[in-house]
């Protein structure tokens, strides 16, 4: 049934698939190997399951996962359907870039569109694929150098620019109704979703061309994206961003579900008598099990100190977003923001409040901002001292944020010593790769040797902190 | 016996039970069967995940175990326990004549075994689904337990013997995933991701359930739900939402959705005060 070919293809992609991360286990390639033989191969949709079901056991892997299966089983070979087939046959096989005639480019640029424009209103997933491999295969394609030609996702879409199409297609759809209500913003997400759409799929369709030209293993080395947990805070795009957000409210979810165990697990506290004697009545009174109350979790009260300055204020709204989703663990939670100088923003996270609304308000109404909006922690610092003494208490879990980059300003380390002193715990989570520490204006170095500061460049590593310091 | 033919066949008859799939269900459901491997469905809340192992149960004409798990499960709960109070008074009815010895091998019989839902699965002679249902909210213990079920398909009772089963169920595990399960128990099961379906499913699937909705007024419906998956809410309507709607919307008699019937019955969809004033605010609603 499998011949050998097959079977090479299919450790070949496993492999790949553990190069990009995705943890496929001996047995769960034979499964899938075992999957193959039962399905239709010549199905490209079963085959991708089967190989999902079979050997992607993450949600968060199957983005990778989907880009690495349409390079390893691509779903046509060559040039499947030419997009000038029609005026001049003949001249898309042709190796060499030939000169085109300007008009001509234009006229197909012009029909291209025109079919983009239908697809679009249609919502035909099919025919936006079949789209995307015509503008690639007549658009796509550039001379990098002289006898060297690639193929440039940037150049397609630029020359189809699909948004530049929303108002007529807008038009098309609401079809009279009246601007600017709800019809509107429902067709304008419905139409975005479908550009998006396309846009992916010239994507994934300039891939497998590159991988025909290069050979597979290169362009999967640079098609994987990073996991979103992996992706760097500082780096992260605003889709990124929003996505991180998103996911707030499940990993808090997930870190007190783990918290239950590990405190159900944990010592127990005194003998419940009432408890016990009632279960020894089964027994005849005599008390064979005896029940132990739960002891009571000890919950700390938690301080955020944040950096909201451009450069780190991603990092700093996701851990504001999650420590206000683990309130539930903490007595009190009190987040106090800074550029540089320093202002509560508790309010803006109050119970039930909107997350985006909240952010937005923090960074316009809080006075963050006293000389020049640059970060100047030291000063920050000693506002903090000044106007909220009380604040850090003996029961406080500390926590401040930021990269450490001072602007060669001064430190008060002073400051900060009494602040960490007063607290419980203290910790400082910096959004940079530690070989970085120190080097230019950061003051890390220095505020490291006042209180623990710890690497946090992504989701994961974040996870991985508050999991540790949340209380038993 | 496998339950099932092909993927296209696992697809037709889900669809008989008014369970639509789309190609990645329908062949992942046909390779659970193929390959007798327990089949793990996560996703979000309300996305039918129970649903297809009901579906799946009605239409290979199986029968359903259930077992729904929460926190403080234990084996007694999920795969037998000993009828204890049964076990007593048989102790206590025996006679003086009746020796030791006799009782004691009449106790720990088959009549005083209280079957619970992993054993009731194994032991049955007829083609079963067996769902565990929600299995994240269980603690980890149960987990090494249904690796030990699922794997081998046999129960051990020390006073019986080992009781294998005739017939292997089609298990069906859910998460919602709120704690990653493990590795040993992933690698054993198939696995598949419910996600919210795509327009043209979501609206096949309100029309099948809500069959008096308009046309018309399902596709305007989904759309919308669609736009608010789109905004960040606290939590994003599911499936379960969107036949909710549809259903109100009927019993409120509505042939359209503008913008003031979506204000008064956006509390179906979203049930969060913090979403609706952010559905408000972007929508452009009063």
């Amino acid at each position: 049934m499998a011949t050998t070919g097959l079977i090479d293809r299919h450790v070949a992609f496993v492999e790949a698939l553990r190069g990009a991360g995705l943890p496929v286990s001996l047995v769960e390639s034979l499964d899938a190997a075992r999957a193959m033989a039962t399905v239709d191969l010549l199905d490209r949709e079963q085959l991708r399951a089967a190989y999902a079901a079979t050997s992607v056991k993450h949600a968060a892997h199957r983005a990778t996962f989907d880009r690495l299966f349409d390079l390893w089983w691509p779903p046509a070979v060559g040039d499947p359907e030419s997009a000038r087939g029609g005026s001049a046959d003949g001249d898309a096989d042709g190796e060499e870039l030939e000169e085109v005639d300007p008009a001509d480019l234009d006229a197909m640029r012009q029909q291209l569109r025109d079919a983009l424009r239908d697809v679009l209103l249609s919502g035909d997933d099919e025919a936006i694929r079949r789209l995307a491999r015509q503008a690639v295969s007549g658009l796509g394609r550039a001379d990098t150098q002289p006898g060297r030609q690639s193929w440039f996702t940037y150049r397609v879409l630029r020359a189809m620019s699909p948004e530049t199409l929303m108002a007529s297609l807008l038009e098309a759809v609401l079809a009279g109704q009246e601007r600017g209500g709800l019809a509107e913003k429902v067709a304008r997400q419905m139409l975005t979703e479908r550009i998006r759409q396309f846009e992916e799929a010239v994507e994934a369709e300039v891939r497998r061309r590159l991988a025909e030209d290069r050979g597979v293993e290169q362009i999967a080395k640079t098609a994987v994206k990073p996991l979103i947990e992996q992706v760097d805070f500082l780096r992260a795009s605003r889709d990124e961003i929003a996505e991180l957000r998103r996911r707030v409210y499940p990993l808090a979810r997930r870190l007190a579900t783990r918290l239950t165990a590990k405190r159900r697990s944990g010592r127990s506290g005194r003998l419940d008598v009432r408890r016990t004697v009632r279960a020894s009545l089964s027994s005849g009174g005599v008390p064979l099990t005896t029940i132990f109350k739960p002891r009571k979790p000890h919950k700390p009260e938690l301080v955020v100190l944040c950096d909201v300055s451009g450069s780190v204020a991603a990092f700093a709204h996701f851990t504001v977003l999650l420590a206000f989703a683990l309130r539930e663990q903490f007595a009190k939670v009190r987040v106090f923001a800074f550029v540089d100088t320093c202002d509560e923003v508790t309010s803006f996270f109050e119970r039930g409040g909107d997350v985006v609304d909240a952010l937005a308000r923090m960074s316009k109404e809080a006075d963050v901002v006293w000389f020049d909006g640059h970060s100047d922690y030291g000063h920050s610092f000693q506002v903090f001292t000044e106007k909220w003494p009380d604040a850090v208490t003996p029961k406080t879990s500390l926590l401040i944020l930021g990269d450490a980059r001072n602007n060669y300003r001064a430190q008060s380390l002073p400051a900060l010593r009494s602040i960490v002193r007063q607290a419980r715990h203290a910790y400082w989570l910096n959004p940079e790769p530690r070989q970085y520490w120190g080097s230019g204006d950061s003051a890390a170095v220095h505020y490291g040797d006042v209180l623990p500061m710890i690497e946090c460049r992504n989701a994961g590593q974040l996870e991985e902190f508050v999991e540790g310091i949340l209380p038993v | 016996m496998p339950l099932f033919t092909s993927p296209e066949d696992v697809r037709e008859r889900l669809a008989t039970t008014g369970y639509l799939a789309d190609a990645a269900i329908a062949t992942t459901v046909f390779l659970a069967d193929a390959l007798g491997k327990p089949l793990l469905v996560e996703g979000p809340a309300g996305t039918g995940k129970t649903e297809l192992a009901k579906a799946v149960a009605t239409c290979a004409d199986a029968g359903l175990v259930r077992l729904q798990c929460y926190e403080g499960l234990d084996e007694a709960r999920a795969l037998y326990e000993w009828n204890y109070r049964k076990q007593l008074l048989r102790i206590q009815a025996a006679g003086d004549g009746q020796k030791w010895e006799e009782t004691h091998d009449d106790i720990f019989s088959e009549e005083f075994l209280l079957a619970r839902p992993l054993l009731t699965a194994i032991r049955r002679d007829e083609p079963t689904v067996l769902l565990v249902d929600e299995t994240d909210k269980a603690d980890v213990e149960v987990e090494g337990l249904l690796l030990e079920v699922l794997s081998d398909f046999q129960v051990t009772v020390p006073e019986l013997g080992t009781i294998q089963a005739t017939q292997k169920p089609f298990v069906v595990l859910t998460s919602n995933a709120t704690r990653e399960l493990s590795e040993a128990l992933k690698r054993r099961c198939l696995f598949l991701h419910v996600d919210y379906p795509d327009a043209e499913r979501e609206k096949a699937i309100v029309l099948t359930r809500v069959p008096e909705v308009p046309e018309q007024l399902a596709e305007q419906l989904v759309r919308t739900v669609r736009t608010l998956r789109a905004l960040e809410l606290k939590k994003a309507p599911s499936i379960a939402e969107s036949i909710d709607w549809a259903r109100t919307l009927v019993a409120l008699g509505l042939e359209t959705l503008d913008e003031d019937v979506v204000s008064q019955t956006m509390g179906v969809v979203l049930k969060h005060a913090s979403d609706h004033v952010r559905a408000a605010k972007e929508l452009g609603l009063n």
